[in-house]
């Protein structure tokens, strides 16, 4: 239990957080210059979609201290969550936002 | 065993974890599926509109990645506070906990200003399937974040009380949660909504 304990609390230093931080700045401007330069623009969805879901990674692991709490806590999180990511898929098959081909 | 700790330890499971926190974290699922159910009608309706205004006509890149930037770093400060918190540096706490909530209150003034210009440029809730779709994702989202400020500013008027020491860091701890929260569903409304046109 006291480990269990221990594990829930080793956060990372405000060091870590500082360079998260810069990484999460550095990927919204890449995401910027995406939308403007004309030659990313064939790639433009899945670019966005890549990078977005890094810096949504890059939070919820550093800041919201996924990476290093008690895994638990990741199940809590992770199990609505995909729920969420397959509700949302399927509403948007059934309205025919994608169509199977 | 001290009154904070026995309260402390009144909130342990089972497992050793703290109930509020994982009682938080259940809450966050729940809002997952709150925001992947707005997110996937605005996908549903995208392009769908009769009449305009429409998205590529309206929206404003470069003041809402200012807006994004700002949430981003408010989520820095909001880290920092607990880190502060944590060390029981109370002086350090406070000026975070109000940066927190001085970022997040110019993200709100920044949604206040685009949708008052969104009306003057004829987009309301009920002119078209964007306007709808668009003002009930992103105030439903601003509405979160206005709850985030209050519970930041409660938790800077205890801290300038002497209410808030490093015991009660749990209760920091999931405040951030929530801050966080609320930023990594911006992370996907910048790019659904305002990047992906």
């Amino acid at each position: 239990m006291a480990e269990t304990h221990a594990a829930e609390h080793s956060h990372p230093t405000a060091g870590v957080y500082i360079r998260v931080a810069a990484v999460l700045f550095i990927l919204t401007v890449l995401e910027v210059g995406v939308f403007y330069v004309p030659t990313f623009h064939p790639i433009l969805v899945p670019a966005l979609l890549i990078l977005s879901a890094i810096k949504f990674c890059l939070v919820v692991m550093f800041y919201m201290h996924l990476k290093m709490d008690n895994r638990f806590f990741s199940m809590i999180f992770g199990g609505p969550l995909i729920l969420a990511f397959g509700m949302a898929m399927a509403l948007m098959f059934l309205f025919k936002v994608f169509i199977l081909r | 065993m001290s009154h904070a700790a026995h309260a402390e330890a009144g909130h342990q499971t089972s497992m050793g974890l703290d109930s509020r926190k994982m009682a938080f974290w259940a809450f966050i699922g729940s809002e997952c599926l709150l925001f992947a159910t707005l997110i996937s009608t605005y996908l549903i309706y995208k392009g769908k509109s009769l009449e305009g205004p429409f998205p590529h006509e309206i929206l404003n890149i470069p003041f809402t990645s200012f807006s994004t930037f700002d949430l981003l770093m408010s989520s820095l400060w909001m880290v920092l506070a607990l880190a502060a918190v944590q060390r029981n540096d109370m002086k350090w706490a406070k000026v975070w906990l109000m940066g927190t909530a001085i970022g997040g209150l110019i993200f709100l003034g920044g949604q206040v200003w685009e949708f008052s210009h969104f009306v003057e440029h004829g987009l309301t809730l009920q002119k078209n399937m964007f306007g709808t779709t668009f003002f009930v994702l992103t105030g439903t989202h601003g509405a979160h974040v206005a709850v985030g400020v209050l519970w930041l500013l409660t938790l800077w008027v205890r801290a300038m009380q002497g209410k808030l020491t490093a015991k009660n860091a749990m209760t920091v701890e999931i405040t951030g949660l929530y801050w966080h929260f609320v930023d990594v569903i911006w992370i996907i409304i910048f790019t659904v909504v305002y990047l992906i046109q």
